[in-house]
């Protein structure tokens, strides 16, 4: 009969108490797992946020935080445009292994649309070592499916956008602004990825080129506001072929998405867009890019960043450090509250142990003095109080571990909607390894006063009452 | 085997009073000897058995067992030395009431520097006539069965010396004598010695040995 057996026992005897104590201390135990596993989700999707490249490069206004939020978490608004041509110059610099041009100001269904180049589904790791996954049939767009478009899931769902469905982007970022006429088809979901681009629809930048106002006679005529508005609308109206041709090259299993589309096509007005031939680059305008420079050579990376920030057209900011700074600075202080928050719900649980404890020492004295009497030292009866304690907090703590991964369970869906982060029930936080420590001495506080008050039991007094 | 020598003890009352309860200039009890204690209620009979247990401390005086000072050793050591060498068994029975019958056995044998023994601990409830209650709580349990119980444990540990105050007081008439005899036998067969409080002239007068704590006693209590 091991001391943590009598312990046990004696928590056995009052199990009433003995649950709703354990269970108080759960639902303080809960809260800290929630808090610890929502914010190791928030700080994880924050560090993921900008996977696979080194630079992000933008408009040469607005500050560098509003460049990443806009680039990275599709918050806030795009900044501006810079050339097509710096986008070449980019790519072609002999730093640059990889540089994705992105196109920002529409939405659908208050979801950006990201007009981007298919090689960034195909090669761009948004987190290490992982690249984004289509699942049969699901795919990728190709370079001349101009009006395809590839969409996150959580915009899908959200959206309701389905394989194969068409939708027009509307201008502006925010819901209520005109749709374009021309319709874009989803080609493909691809899977959670966890990271903000889970929100964000993308098309193919040639077809965001070619919407009605995407193309620009002033290259400098840029409001970030109105991308799609500018006054530049002249070449755009030059009537062009039809837009069969840019589909008739794929293989069987396309078809039907295909020939969807091409009916969607069919029945839309194409005058005035130019949807085959090449706009020559001057006319093209992108509102950022994502550049990688060589993994092993970051002194490159920081001179490409003083080249470009030394010319006036555009920035060229580190995710990584805005998102640090970000991260420091705004949920840095929510952290505090949080621990603060962490700490009273501690004591708290910690108050009501000792109570329960406390309380239940009057009417136990008298099995103490006989445990004495029988020749259990001080120290041992002593102990026997402490495990208790422990042992009552270890209950109330797997109960809060289950209470709390539970509740993230159940809001694991609503979660992953509002934030794009993905939570799952059994996503342990490294921290909530302290708790089992931190529970055991948290216990051995609370149960160190009704374990004095066994330690100092009068044997002799009490087995007479 | 048990010796007192100049024991005094008293106790003070919360107003500053000292009230003098045990003055025994000697007193002994050989091994295996059974021993009855009779005295008016009140006279310090009880004070008398937490004395020879370590339970409580004299002011004063020897308590030696087995030729150890009971009163020269560390509480602890006194703790462990209760244990393993003297049994006790309570008027009321102080069985634990969450534990059952064969746990209130082996949960004294926990308290001893020895290793638990559930062979024996079973063989004495077997000898008690409990076999077939080991798993039963206390409250499952009637008044007699419940001092069967704590004749076991008080036994559990192979003591020199049991000590039992007023072991029948509590248990109902039809119920005491089998409760002395269980006592005496198993005391006689474990070669134990026994000190046994009583009120009962019906039970002491079984006994070779009486000693009316009043004429040992020094204290003359009004
Ligand atoms: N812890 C104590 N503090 C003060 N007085 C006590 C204490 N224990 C016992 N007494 C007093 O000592 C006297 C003897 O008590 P006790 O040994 O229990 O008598 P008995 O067992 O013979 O009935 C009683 O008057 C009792 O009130
Ligand atoms: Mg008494």
């Amino acid at each position: 009969m091991s001391l943590w057996k009598v312990a046990w026992r004696s928590i056995q005897q009052r199990s009433l108490s003995s649950v709703l104590t354990a269970v108080a201390m759960g639902l303080g135990v809960a809260l800290v797992v929630c808090v610890l596993v929502i914010h190791g989700v928030v700080k994880k999707s924050f560090d993921r946020g900008a996977g696979g490249y080194n630079l992000i490069v933008g408009a040469n206004k607005g500050g560098q935080l509003q460049l990443v939020l806009n680039t990275v978490y599709h918050l806030s608004r795009p900044i501006g445009n810079i050339p097509y041509t710096y986008y070449e110059w980019l790519r072609d610099h002999p730093y640059v292994e990889a540089a994705y041009p992105l196109c920002m100001g529409g939405s659908y269904k208050d979801h950006r649309i990201v007009g981007t180049m298919p090689d960034m589904f195909d090669d761009l790791e948004y987190s290490e070592g992982k690249n984004y996954e289509f699942e049969e049939p699901n795919r990728n767009f190709y370079y001349d499916e101009f009006f395809c478009a590839v969409v996150g899931p959580t915009a899908a769902r959200k959206t309701g956008l389905k394989l194969g469905d068409t939708f027009q982007i509307t201008h502006g970022v925010k819901e209520g602004g005109e749709p374009h006429a021309d319709k874009f088809t989803v080609v493909g979901i691809f899977e959670p990825t966890g990271t903000p681009n889970d929100r964000a629809i993308f098309v193919n930048i040639e077809g965001f080129f070619r919407l009605k106002g995407h193309v620009h006679a002033e290259p400098d005529a840029v409001d970030p506001e109105e991308t799609t508005a500018s006054p530049a609308d002249e070449k755009g109206d030059t009537p062009g072929a039809p837009g069969e041709t840019e589909h008739d090259t794929h293989s069987p299993d396309h078809a039907e998405a295909v020939e969807n589309a091409e009916e969607d096509h069919a029945e839309d007005s194409h005058a005035g867009h130019d949807h085959d031939g090449d706009i020559p680059s001057e006319l093209k305008k992108v509102t950022a890019i994502l550049v990688c420079t060589s993994e092993e050579n970051l002194v490159e990376a920081m001179n490409l960043q003083r080249e470009i920030n030394g010319q006036t057209v555009a920035q060229a900011v580190v995710p990584g450090d805005v998102i640090t700074e970000l991260f420091d600075g705004i949920v840095g202080n929510v952290q505090l509250v949080l621990l603060i928050l962490v700490v009273m719900v501690v004591v708290v649980a910690g108050l009501g142990l000792l109570v329960s404890i406390y309380n239940s020492m009057s009417e136990r004295r008298h099995d103490i003095a006989v445990m004495r009497a029988l020749g259990a030292s001080r120290v041992t009866v002593m102990v026997i109080i402490l495990l208790e304690s422990i042992l009552l907090s270890l209950g109330g703590g797997f109960i809060g571990l289950l209470l709390g991964h539970g509740t993230i369970g159940a809001f694991s869906s609503r979660i992953t909607e509002e934030t794009g982060v993905v939570v799952r029930a059994m996503q342990f936080q490294p921290t909530e390894l302290i708790l089992i420590p931190g529970l055991i001495i948290l216990a051995s506080i609370v149960g160190y006063l009704p374990a004095l008050s066994a330690y100092r039991t009068d044997v002799a007094k009490s087995l007479q009452s | 085997m048990l010796q007192l020598a100049k024991i005094k003890k008293s106790f003070h009352e919360p107003d500053g009073t000292v009230l003098p309860i045990l003055d025994i200039a000697d007193y002994h009890v050989s091994p295996g000897e059974q021993v009855v204690v009779v005295g008016r209620s009140g006279c310090g009979k009880t004070t008398l058995l937490h004395v020879i247990s370590g339970i409580s401390r004299p002011d004063s005086g020897r308590v030696k067992l087995d030729n150890i000072d009971l009163t020269v050793l560390t509480e602890a050591e006194c703790d462990r030395y209760r244990a393993e060498r003297i049994g006790y068994v309570f008027q009321t029975f102080n069985l634990l009431a969450g534990f059952s019958a064969l746990e209130n056995v082996l949960l004294a044998m926990r308290f001893t520097g020895r290793r638990v023994d559930a062979d024996r601990a079973r063989q004495l409830l077997d000898r008690v006539g409990l076999a077939h209650r080991v798993t039963h709580k206390p409250a499952q349990l009637s008044v007699g069965e419940q001092q069967r119980v704590a004749v076991a444990r008080a036994l559990a540990n192979r003591p020199k010396l049991l000590l039992a105050d007023e072991p029948t007081a509590n248990v109902d008439s039809g119920h005491q004598q089998q409760v002395v005899d269980l006592l005496r036998e198993t005391c006689r067969e474990e070669k134990v010695a026994l000190v046994m409080v009583t009120h009962s002239p019906d039970v002491s007068d079984q006994f070779d040995r009486i000693d009316r704590l009043e004429e040992i006693n020094a204290v003359v209590s009004v």
